[in-house]
């Protein structure tokens, strides 16, 4: 409160004219028009390529090892013709989504049941703590013996990974119901369906994003980790052929493929959570607390 | 009375799964899923012996280096990207690219780039846990507090005496918020960067056990895996702890106003 106060009275000096007024310009900083932030961002990503365009060719790396950006952009854009290329992301793609949503599932249920009750919070926090940090490469080789190379393997540790991300996040969002919210919501004589649909819910749903924005990601490695190390179909399971048959160029387009679907997960989840919460300060963004 | 009765829940849970698991094993054979004694046993016999010193403790040490590595490269990058917008605007889109790529697919390349030694595993993990460590380091020293950067300036706090007083203590609840998310990272790799290519490391033997079918074995190796996750995290809580013992603080003086 006090900080915001400061700011009204304070009198601009030196703060950066371009900025919107909610955002004080910090520093001496240049004074940016709004157009420049993305072109200096292209800038950065031509200066990057350029870099990795230079150095093969130079010679500083082998170019052997690390071919010029703009033949690995050439064998992407190659890759986007073929029909083989997407039916690795559609495996990928599937393996993800088919163990994100399952994992969602299961930890929104066991969530809103465990975390609404104090009693199962307290008698299953040692197990939630000790399974969470348990890491789900462990769980490779197992895997490997139960599913062999199939999308059941990469599922499992895909499930496993995310549910913990999802689980957590519901419980902290269970646990942080306004008290006020809750006797007001009884006193007015709601049934326990509808206070979890009307006040529960909305309460857990910032962090519920959250923890399926994070699990989203995490998705994505496990998939990806999965298919490179066991062999499951997918994008990882390329990687590692191309690697092994000494198409470097090729394995190097890959390697981008995967880094492009990870942005664009990263995009479409953010799209997804300022959607949903439209309603809530956080996105809004008028609230200054 | 309360410690008690605390000690009990958190044992009753664990203890109802191990008599569950004795029960379901003690009758019929399973291939895959040992006894709770066999596979005591094993863990000892497996563990407890020169394999902690030629498997575990390379592992780890390779771990903490990492993730060493990962967290002072990550700190001072961030500090410097943090505090520049325009370098800001410049890196964002090629950090959000690197950060998306899921870190296990640079292993191949890193095998190409470096070779297969100890070097190329200490790099994989430091290159999967360094975009944690960076990026949060640029949040919180985005989000410095403009008052206190002001006043800062006012007494003529300027160059390592700012970043020294005012940038990093700001920016350490988001620094150490990276850092945690880059432990678990750090704990995968570490076993990826062993299954592809070595020949030890705790990765190596726990693939090892299962291509030979040592089923016990392989449990108790994915059981270290998980013990290593659970003390680490331990670990990592009551640091965190010690070095933001003043923000929590000031986080519960502001709740309660």
């Amino acid at each position: 409160m006090s900080s915001r106060a400061a700011h009204t009275v304070q009198p601009d000096i030196g703060n950066g004219g371009a900025d919107a007024p909610a955002r004080p310009a910090r520093g001496r900083s240049l004074a940016l028009g709004p157009l420049s932030k993305p072109l200096l961002g292209l800038v950065g990503i031509a200066g990057f390529l350029l870099i990795w365009e230079v150095c093969p060719r130079a010679g500083l790396v082998d170019i052997r090892f690390l071919p010029p950006a703009s033949e690995v952009l050439g064998i992407l854009l190659a890759d986007l013709g073929l029909a083989a290329f997407w039916a690795a992301v559609g495996e990928t793609m599937t393996a993800w989504a088919v163990g994100l949503v399952t994992a969602v599932i299961a930890a929104v249920v066991l969530g809103f049941v465990v975390g609404s009750s104090t009693f199962l919070r307290t008698f299953t926090y040692s197990l939630v703590e000790f399974m969470r940090p348990i890491p789900s490469v462990a769980l490779i080789p197992l895997a490997v013996l139960l599913f062999g190379v199939k999308i059941e393997s990469s599922l499992m540790l895909i499930i496993y990974a995310s549910f913990w991300q999802v689980f957590i996040q519901v419980l902290y969002g269970v646990a942080d119901v306004d008290n006020v919210a809750m006797q007001t919501a009884r006193s007015y004589g709601l049934k326990a369906t509808a206070r979890v649909r009307h006040v529960v819910f909305p309460t857990a749903l910032p962090y519920l994003m959250t923890g399926i924005r994070l699990a989203a990601a995490v998705a994505l490695i496990l998939a990806v980790t999965a298919e490179l190390v066991i062999g499951s179909p997918g994008l990882g399971r390329e990687i590692a052929l191309a690697q092994s048959g000494g198409a470097i160029s090729s394995m190097y387009a890959l390697v981008l493929a995967c880094g492009l679907l990870g942005v664009a997960i990263n995009v479409a989840m953010r799209w997804v959570e300022r959607k949903t919460l439209a309603w809530h300060s956080s996105v809004r963004s008028e609230t200054v607390v | 009375m309360t410690a008690l009765k605390s000690v009990l829940f958190a044992l009753t849970l664990p203890a109802l799964l191990v008599a569950f698991w004795y029960i379901a094993t003690s009758g019929a054979k399973n291939f895959f899923i040992p006894t709770p004694a066999l596979l005591a046993e094993k863990f000892v016999s497996v563990w407890f012996s020169d394999r902690f010193f030629s498997d575990v403790l390379p592992s780890l040490g390779r771990l903490v280096i990492g993730l060493v590595s990962a967290s002072v490269l990550g700190i001072a990058a961030g500090l410097l990207i943090g505090s520049f917008r325009w370098l800001r605007s410049l890196t964002e889109p090629v950090l959000e690219f690197f950060r998306a790529i899921p870190p296990p697919v640079l292993v191949p390349i890193l095998m190409l780039l470096i070779g297969v030694s100890d070097l190329m595993k200490v790099a994989v993990i430091v290159s999967a846990c360094v975009w944690p460590v960076l990026l949060n380091t640029v949040e919180g020293v985005r989000a410095v507090d403009s008052v206190l950067s002001e006043s800062a300036r006012t007494y003529g706090l300027s160059g390592a005496a700012r970043v020294r007083y005012l940038v990093l203590p700001s920016a350490s609840p988001q620094i150490m918020t990276g850092i945690r998310q880059s432990l678990s990272v750090g704990l995968i790799l570490m076993v990826i960067s062993e299954m592809f290519a070595s020949s030890s490391g705790l990765g190596f033997t726990i693939v090892q056990f299962q291509r030979s079918f040592a089923i016990p074995e392989m449990w108790s190796g994915i059981v270290v895996l998980g013990l290593i996750g659970v003390i680490m995290s331990f670990i990592f809580q009551w640091t965190e702890r010690k070095i933001l013992r003043w923000y929590h603080g000031l986080r519960e003086v502001e709740n309660a106003a």
